[in-house]
């Protein structure tokens, strides 16, 4: 018999996901908000997101190859996610050579520093969104307007939450529009509705679990609710601060996208419950007392800073040992 | 419907290989090597030698005290050797070898086909001749079935479960001896009840084997069985020891040296039920057991009733041969079994079926580097945390492994079949929890000479 015979320890069966079909799952979930920022935004957004995708992926590559000396890497398909994700925190009428450079921070600063997939602290599209933040702050802050708005009157040029922070008024905001992803943000974070759609298909495929997700928007939620009891008088205050911080801004993208990132966050239901609660928490802080009228992504990247402390300390319960 | 509270796996169950084919018997084989280890514990002492003549059922090996089982001819003949030979892993082991001539049997074994239900023994009486019969966990384990039964001062069975989950995947040998035999499996639950005098008996079965939960259910309600049968959900690892009892009685077993018992529950494989039967009532040793030959890669897989010492490549035979190329060949199932070098090892009563993966199956996927995605935390059924104590035994962090809880690991492998990334999870495991428990055991023994 012209046999060979192979020989390893147990188990010798694989479930058919892998790290390449699981990115490939989250890149299928993003679809529904692109589609619904290019029809807001026009043919821009297409461009910024090849952009980013196409300079995350060659400055991986270049990284991988000249700087690592490893095997290339780019075929598991994250760097094309983080590409994704950079551009969908960037205004549509972003300059060409700022997306390039947040690539650079993001692949190169954000990740291969620390040694490429599964070992960066930081979510590395974060981190180019963050470094752009602070270095090009006009060019960051500046929407255009969504090409089929019918709300160029309500807000000429500022995003909801950059009109509020302004003194504007939440009753005069439609919520119902904000959902639809008819507002101006950056390009990935308007369409809450697509984001959701895209955050149940992971769900489904079991991508993520719930825990994250829920813990940030529940959080956000109840925070609102709070202060919008303290702030008391209009009743219908009531549920919709709380309905407009979910939808305004980052809420949406970064509880379900950016804070989900297997490498930077918490690894045992309790602890993502807890990391999921602070990011809440600390963004409605930013975005009702901080400088900046949007504070998701910095809420994300403390907590980014807070996983490894999680890990430690949040244990699952042994087997066998009941809770008194 | 009823499951373990947390963990857990869905590999696709490949059942429909050989879950339809009923049970055939195989021909004789014309050389058995028994191994004298062949259960958990200390192995059998021979009792015969070069030249000697053995009966069917004659007692040829007998228990090396009481954590250990006695071991009978499966067929008659002379003994050629008591040597070590390689086993399925290619190690050495003590062996009798037996040719045969004929298949005479020993005169006090009941070979008829009619099915005795009464059994007037005592508890003591029933437990000795379990034990007289050699008969051991048949779901793999194979820890010696009168030690089970004997009940440590202190402690009070109120559970008898019997696992005919059958969680690994391919296998279908216990699926037929419900399907089949299930009236004389049913009276050896009886019995085992009886040993333990205990009040519930619940047979586990996972839901994927409907016709012999309904056949378990028919027999039970013709033959007044105080015995309920349990649909459990279709999740690996539910035939887990510490995961059925769970399931079953909402009870979860301390971490070790925690036992069943001191949950009140003694859990018995179905086959061994069966096994049970054929000892008590029909005076026949544990010389033979239904083995599953399955694959998907195998011309015709079957379930054959195998005397014990039967060697694997006879079985392989009567499927089919193996495919051409890459193979790897399972003693078990394909996530607890042991891939074997040696064809020519013999069937022991541990094993409940041999799995042929071919070409691209018998590989292991190519490991990645982490991404740590928590999918291995989330389908660890202990509540272990795999990508971290594989690192830390890579590591070679004792002390850090023994607070992490590694010992409780079941192996599983649920860690490692869920990897995203391919990483080699449960070797690591392995390694680091066999390490941590020599210390445990040698910080007693320290302990014990002050």
């Amino acid at each position: 018999m012209a046999n060979n015979f192979i020989v390893a320890p147990s188990p010798h069966m694989h479930s058919v996901e892998s790290t390449r079909s699981l990115m490939r799952d989250v890149l299928i979930a993003l679809i529904p908000a692109l589609v619904v920022s290019t029809v807001v935004y026009g043919l821009d957004v297409l461009k910024v997101t090849a952009i980013a995708v196409a300079s995350c992926v060659l400055i991986e590559y270049l990284i991988q190859k000249y700087l690592i000396k490893g095997p290339s890497t780019i075929g598991n398909l994250s760097a094309v996610i983080t590409g994704v994700l950079l551009a969908f925190n960037l205004p549509a009428n972003i300059p060409w050579w700022i997306i390039v450079v947040g690539a650079l921070v993001a692949i190169g600063v954000g990740k291969m520093t620390f040694g490429g997939l599964g070992r960066n602290p930081f979510n590395p599209a974060l981190v180019g969104r963050v470094f752009l933040l602070i270095a090009y702050p006009v060019q960051m802050t500046s929407f255009p307007q969504p090409t089929m708005s019918k709300f160029v009157d309500t807000f000429s040029g500022a995003t909801p939450l950059a009109a509020i922070k302004a003194g504007g008024d939440v009753a005069s905001v439609d919520l119902m529009s904000m959902f639809g992803g008819v507002m101006a943000g950056s390009l990935g974070e308007i369409a809450a509705a697509a984001l959701i759609v895209g955050g149940g298909y992971m769900l489904w495929r079991k991508v993520i679990t719930w825990h994250i997700p829920v813990a940030v928007l529940g959080t956000m939620a109840l925070f609102a609710f709070v202060v919008a009891i303290f702030e008391g008088g209009n009743p219908a205050l009531l549920y919709e601060l709380p309905a407009f911080h979910l939808l305004a801004g980052g809420a949406m993208l970064g509880a379900i996208f950016m804070a989900t990132d297997y490498v930077s966050s918490p690894m045992t239901p309790k602890g993502m419950l807890i990391y999921g609660v602070g990011i809440g928490a600390i963004t409605m802080i930013i975005r009702l007392w901080g400088a900046y009228p949007e504070g998701m992504s910095f809420a994300i990247l403390i907590m980014n800073a807070v996983t490894p402390l999680i890990n430690k300390y949040v244990k699952p319960r042994r087997f066998g040992v009941m809770s008194k | 419907m009823k499951t373990f509270p947390v963990g857990g796996v869905h590999p696709s169950d490949n059942k429909q290989w050989s879950n339809a084919k009923a049970i055939e018997v195989l021909e004789l084989p014309d050389v058995v090597n028994i191994p004298l280890g062949q259960h958990i514990g200390a192995p059998a002492t021979a009792k015969v030698a070069k030249g000697d003549k053995v009966l069917t059922g004659q007692l040829i090996a007998e228990a090396t005290g009481f954590m250990s089982a006695n071991i009978h001819s499966p067929i008659s003949g002379t003994v050629t050797a008591v040597d070590m030979q390689p086993n399925g892993q290619g190690l050495r082991q003590m062996m009798i070898t037996i040719k045969r001539e004929g298949d005479e049997w020993m005169p006090e074994i009941d070979r008829s086909k009619d099915i005795k239900r009464e059994c007037e023994l005592d508890s003591q009486a029933i437990i000795s001749k379990i034990k007289d019969a050699g008969i051991v966990g048949m779901g793999g384990a194979t820890f010696p079935t009168h030690v089970k039964l004997s009940i440590p001062n202190g402690c009070k069975a109120e559970y008898l479960i019997i696992n005919g989950v059958e969680c690994e995947p391919y296998l279908t040998s216990d699926h037929r001896n419900m399907l089949e035999r299930g009236e004389e499996l049913l009276i050896g639950v009886e019995i085992l009840k009886k040993a333990l005098n205990v009040e519930h008996a619940v047979v586990g079965v996972e839901n994927n084997k409907p016709d012999a939960i309904e056949n378990l259910n028919k027999i039970i309600a013709s033959g007044k069985f105080d015995i309920k049968v349990e649909p459990l959900k279709v999740q690996y690892p539910q035939g887990g020891e510490k995961q059925l009892i769970a399931a079953v009685t909402g009870r979860e077993v301390p971490p070790p040296p925690g036992l069943p018992i001191h949950v009140g529950a003694v859990v018995c494989n179905a086959s061994t039920a069966l096994a049970v039967y054929e000892a008590v009532q029909k005076n026949k040793p544990l010389i033979e057991r239904v083995v599953t030959i399955t694959g998907k890669d195998l011309q015709s897989p079957r379930n054959l009733l195998t005397r014990m010492g039967t060697p694997i490549s006879k079985l392989i035979e009567m499927a089919g041969g193996l495919p051409e190329g890459d193979v790897k060949v399972v003693n078990g199932g394909p996530m607890m079994g042991r891939a074997m070098v040696n064809l020519d090892s013999a069937v022991t009563k541990g094993c409940s079926g041999v799995t042929v993966y071919a070409g691209v199956d018998a590989h292991r996927v190519s490991p990645s580097p982490c991404i740590k995605c928590a999918k291995c935390v989330a389908a660890c059924p202990m509540s272990l945390e795999p990508y971290l104590i594989s690192k830390l035994a890579k590591k070679q962090m004792w002390e850090r492994l023994e607070q992490e809880n590694i010992v409780d690991c079941i192996e599983c492998g649920c860690c490692q079949f869920t990897c995203p990334a391919g990483l080699p999870l449960l070797d690591y495991v392995r390694y680091g929890k066999q390490t941590v428990m020599g210390i445990i055991r040698s910080r007693a023994a320290a302990a014990a000479k002050k």
